[in-house]
């Protein structure tokens, strides 16, 4: 057992580990952080990404023991005081998600995205989050939440959408 | 939960729900990471579980050893399939499509024989889920291993390789048959072949597919007593139900199963699992809550698979090209074992395969194959993506065959929008539509004169880069499904389902459905259906679901049929609280019923404004029951049972352009317009995001996706680095539209759009590569189709080939040949072998 110093969410947190858990099962059995999850065994789907020090890591890859020190941010703690991130109000408007499963990583990665490109094209937005898989959406409504919501996060006013009329 | 806000309504006047874009219920706990996923369940000394699983595919289990793994820390217990033999009994099979049909029965864990790599063949239980996955290398089976079956068409040859199982006579599971002059909708098809100025076969090979739901599945077991409460990551909590008390004898009034939040299913999660029966039988055994929750690897290699058929296709027409026959000849892989509906998928497809099309003869044939392989069962569309692809694909051959345009074939032989209800030769009566009407709209969508402009023009200029087009014109059966018809399938169930309405005191309402979802919204949708029959405000409706003790009775979700038949059943009981209502108003009122109207969810007095009630209000008067109508028992609240009367049948028109480089064999979409009629839209975000996902798995079928076995019978792609799942990168922008032809059938008038998407494409993606790059002596190219079959098949000719080692992955063969005149030798393509 390893004895780990981390915040999450806000949180500090002092816990003995094992070295080889991983920090997704840390935040999922230590902490109850059950909002983050796991789809996959290989580093492949990003169900479980969440913000290390700010910036997307699949939690399935970082050991527990590697975040020592570190802040760590999950999809439980971007809404602050009851009002959505830009990003969870974009997925919900946009229908960005159905079975809700890969959402939480989904839009950790899309944040990042965000965070490093401000205004990026569709093109753009399927490549930086081709990390992440979802089986639901096809996708479309994912790309769409998330130049909206790097609208709002860069202040740009939202371009005129015609979700839901079919187009 | 108030933390999404909807945007304000500007208009004072109700705004009809049905038809609006309502953002989703649901999100608000998806979005925050508030959800309830079934591995998400901590109770009070919980042990974890973990599978042992079969590394060979065919062997007998000559000793296990679980000495060790018993001694490894935290372990509470292991058991084999000798600790449960005399009570796991065999996972159900509800669907023997024929009398004859052979099931070898299907233990959850193997005893003395295993028949898949994947197979249980022992069960961890341990205190943590780590020290069950630490215990699992410990246990030591003795295998003696027997000949595997992989290739469907040599599995049932003479002298063929070996038995999948050795306790059967042969690998054959059924043959199921559908002859249209047989069953009288149509005329003699052999008469119609020989007949026939010309007659195309082909061979096509559906590729064995999977789920790939992103929620692995989960299992959590609370024993109370005699009583069990079971969660699973399911899409079918009630039949569930049923199943586990007939397998395991706990009675089923002492078994309450629930689906929580369950991430995504498409097929994959409707089933009664191993896992499911074991987490039980633990439990039962230990008296104590068990988890088992799956890793990926494991669920690509035992959760059901999907698709996996060789299709023997011929098509008659006359040389103008009216359609005269067709037949078709289907070998399909069962797996291993016949899971919940594995031998029915192609039969729902059997229905389905003269698609939009007025064929005067029809044939089919259908043989269920065992190999030692996991089990397949249903998958997005379940029959029926095959079916479309058969023939969608079959029509461009033939077009080519006779010189015409794919499209003119397809309107010279379609129904035409005047002839509904059109009674097929399949026997179905398709219920409304216009193709003609779909498919213009899908042209303006695509751009189609330009785009086969540029065709022209990258043909004409040798560009290495050639552009084509392809064609889906289709229907589907949707609607799962009147309980007479299934009876007459022989389907262990019926097709109703089930839906209350309880008004609560202070005017809210509860609506309980036995339609369980998993990603499709119910929530929503069924706030809108009865925010509109009762009148009273979207936010005020609360759906319950997914509970068997809450929802006692439904039929789940599954076949498009949640909307079409479950939300039909809610129509149906709001009807009944509205007729209670009125009772209950008229005596408040002190008037006639006959002279009430209800409109916005009050009921006045007709020709006397100022006058009413709200249903609310009556909610209330109710709930007290001072002053009721006499003899009326106080209640409005109501509960309904619909079954439909017949499917309904969504169409549509899918168009693909494609870009084919015949350098590198790299395929890029360059563009997809589809135009869907699914009936009327209670919520078109909704619809468009079921059309956008179903259209992503179809693609992937095209283009990504195959699951791949080795000549041992070991699964190549078990995970999701192997199994290629399309991220956004991978996919193209979709352009939709839709028509809007009301199903008859239904009170709503919808059609169902689960499955739409998903069985439409496939077809039109690969029917858009053979166009780009016929000309250059391509005909057929098999899925998925990776750069490298893509350029096998310019280059060297054939259709691409296997992936994996010639002959074990059951679609070796030989490339078929379009024949031309009456078909004689056509036959030993698609007829008897």
């Amino acid at each position: 057992m390893t004895q780990i110093n981390v915040r999450v969410d806000g949180a500090s947190y002092s816990d003995d580990v094992e070295p080889r858990t991983l920090l997704v099962h840390y935040l999922r059995e230590q902490l109850g952080k059950v909002g983050t999850v796991v789809g996959c065994d290989t580093s492949n789907c990003g169900a479980c990404t969440v913000h290390l020090d700010g910036e997307a890591v699949k939690s399935c890859t970082v050991f527990a023991v590697q975040a020592d020190g570190s802040e760590v941010t999950t999809i439980e703690g971007i809404s602050s005081n009851g009002t959505l991130h830009p990003m969870q109000k974009a997925f919900h408007e946009m229908h960005g998600l159905q079975c809700g499963f890969c959402t939480p990583g989904m839009i950790m990665a899309s944040i990042d995205l965000v965070n490093d490109n401000p205004d990026p094209s569709e093109d753009e937005v399927r490549e930086g989050i081709e990390g992440n898989l979802c089986r639901c959406t096809g996708y479309q409504n994912i790309v769409r939440a998330v130049q909206q919501a790097a609208g709002e996060m860069s202040g740009r006013p939202a371009a005129a959408d015609t979700l839901g009329a079919q187009s | 939960m108030t933390l999404v806000e909807e945007p304000a309504t500007t208009a004072d006047v109700p705004q009809k729900e049905i038809g609006r874009a309502r953002r989703r219920k649901e999100d608000a706990r998806l979005i925050t990471g508030k959800t309830t996923w079934t591995d998400n369940m901590v109770l009070p000394g919980m042990l974890h579980l973990a599978v042992v699983r079969s590394p060979v595919a065919h062997a007998k289990i000559t000793n296990v050893d679980v000495s060790a793994a018993q001694q490894s820390p935290n372990v509470v217990a292991v058991f084999t399939g000798q600790d449960f033999k005399e009570e796991q009994g065999s996972i159900p099979c509800a669907w023997p499509v024929t009398p004859d049909m052979v099931n070898p029965g299907h233990p959850s864990v193997a005893v003395d024989e295993v028949n898949h790599v994947g197979e249980a063949v022992a069960v961890i239980v341990a205190r943590s889920k780590t020290a069950a996955q630490d215990a699992v290398e410990l246990v030591d089976v003795d295998y003696d291993l027997l000949p595997v079956v992989l290739d469907m068409e040599t599995a049932t040859a003479e002298g063929g390789p070996a038995l999948c199982h050795d306790h059967l006579e042969s690998n054959e599971s059924f043959n199921f048959v559908f002859d249209a002059g047989d069953a009288g909708t149509g005329a003699n098809t052999d008469q119609a072949f020989a007949d026939a100025e010309v007659v195309v076969s082909r061979r096509f090979v559906q590729q064995r597919l999977i789920p790939a739901f992103m929620e692995p599945r989960s299992v959590v077991v609370q024993p109370q007593g005699d009583n069990y409460t079971l969660w699973s990551s399911t899409q079918v909590p009630h039949i569930l139900r049923v199943m586990l008390a007939m397998i395991t004898g706990v009675p089923e009034h002492k078994l309450r199963v629930i689906a929580p939040d369950v991430g995504g299913g498409f097929g994959g999660k409707l089933q009664v699992t191993p896992e499911e029966v074991l987490s039980l039988l633990v439990a039962r055994r230990l008296g104590k809550p068990v988890k088992w929750t799956e890793t990926r690897s494991e669920s690509l290699m035992s959760a059901h698979h999907g698709r996996d058929q060789i299709q023997y296709i011929d098509i008659a027409s006359d040389r103008e090209g009216n359609l005269k026959g067709l037949r078709c000849r289907i070998l399909s892989d069962m797996g291993a074992y016949l899971r919940l509906v594995s031998p029915g998928v192609p039969v729902l497809g059997a229905f389905m395969y003269v698609g939009i099309y007025k064929f005067p003869a029809y044939r089919f044939d259908c043989r269920g194959i065992f190999t030692n392989k996991t089990p397949t069962d249903a998958y997005r569309g379940a029959g029926r993506p095959e079916a479309t692809f058969a023939i969608e694909r079959i029509m461009d051959e033939l077009a080519v065959e006779l010189g015409m345009d794919p499209l003119e074939l397809r309107r010279k032989n379609w129904i035409n929008a005047e002839e509904f209800p059109f009674t097929t030769a399949a026997g179905l009566e398709y219920d409304s539509g216009d193709y003609e009407q779909a498919t213009q709209q899908a042209l303006e969508l695509l751009g189609y004169d330009e785009l086969r402009a540029e065709q022209r023009r990258r043909r004409e200029s040798n560009d290495p880069v050639q552009l084509g087009i392809g064609i889906s014109t289709f229907t589907e059966m949707c609607g799962l499904a009147p309980s007479r018809v299934l009876g007459s399938l022989s389907y262990g169930a019926g097709g109703w389902e089930n839906a209350s309405i309880r008004m609560l005191p202070t005017g809210k309402v509860e609506v309980v459905t036995g339609s369980t979802p998993h990603g499709q919204g119910h929530e929503t949708a069924w706030s809108q259906l009865v925010a509109d029959q009762l009148g009273v405000p979207f936010e005020d409706v609360e759906v319950l679901h997914g509970d068997t003790s809450v929802s006692p009775r439904g039929l789940d979700t599954y076949g498009s049929r949640s909307l079409v038949v479950g939300g039909a059943a809610v129509m149906k009981a709001a009807d009944k609280v509205v007729a209670k209502a009125r009772k209950v108003a008229a005596h408040l009122l002190e008037a006639s019923e006959e002279d009430l109207d209800f409109t916005g969810g009050s009921f006045s007095v007709r020709g006397t404004p100022g006058t009413g009630v709200s249903i609310q209000e009556i909610a209330l008067a109710t709930f007290a029951a001072h002053n009721f109508p006499e003899g009326m028992e106080p209640s409005i609240d109501a509960e309904a049972t619909f079954d439909p009367v017949n499917f309904s049948f969504p169409h549509g028109t899918h168009l693909c352009a494609m870009e084919v480089d015949t350098e590198t064999g790299m395929v890029k979409i360059r563009k997809y317009a589809s135009v869907d009629d699914v009936g009327v839209v209670v919520n078109p975000l909704i619809v468009e995001g079921q059309m956008h996902g179903g259209l992503a798995q179809g693609i992937a079928q095209a283009l990504y996706e195959e699951a791949v076995y080795d000549d041992d019978g070991n699964l190549t792609t078990g995970t999701f680095v192997d199994y290629l799942v399309p991220s956004a990168a991978d996919l193209p922008h979709f352009d939709t539209g839709n028509t809007v032809h009301p199903a008859p059938g239904n009170p709503i008038g919808a059609k169902g759009v689960g499955e739409a998407g998903c069985i439409a494409s496939t077809p039109a993606v690969v029917n858009a590569a053979i166009d780009a790059v016929r000309h250059l002596g391509v005909s057929d190219i098999r899925m998925p189709l990776t750069p490298e079959r893509v350029w096998r098949a310019i280059h060297q000719g054939g259709d691409g080939g296997d992936r994996a080692t010639a002959g074990t992955n059951a679609y070796g063969g030989a490339q078929t040949e379009t024949t031309a005149g009456v078909a004689t030798d056509a036959s030993s393509l698609g007829g008897d072998r």
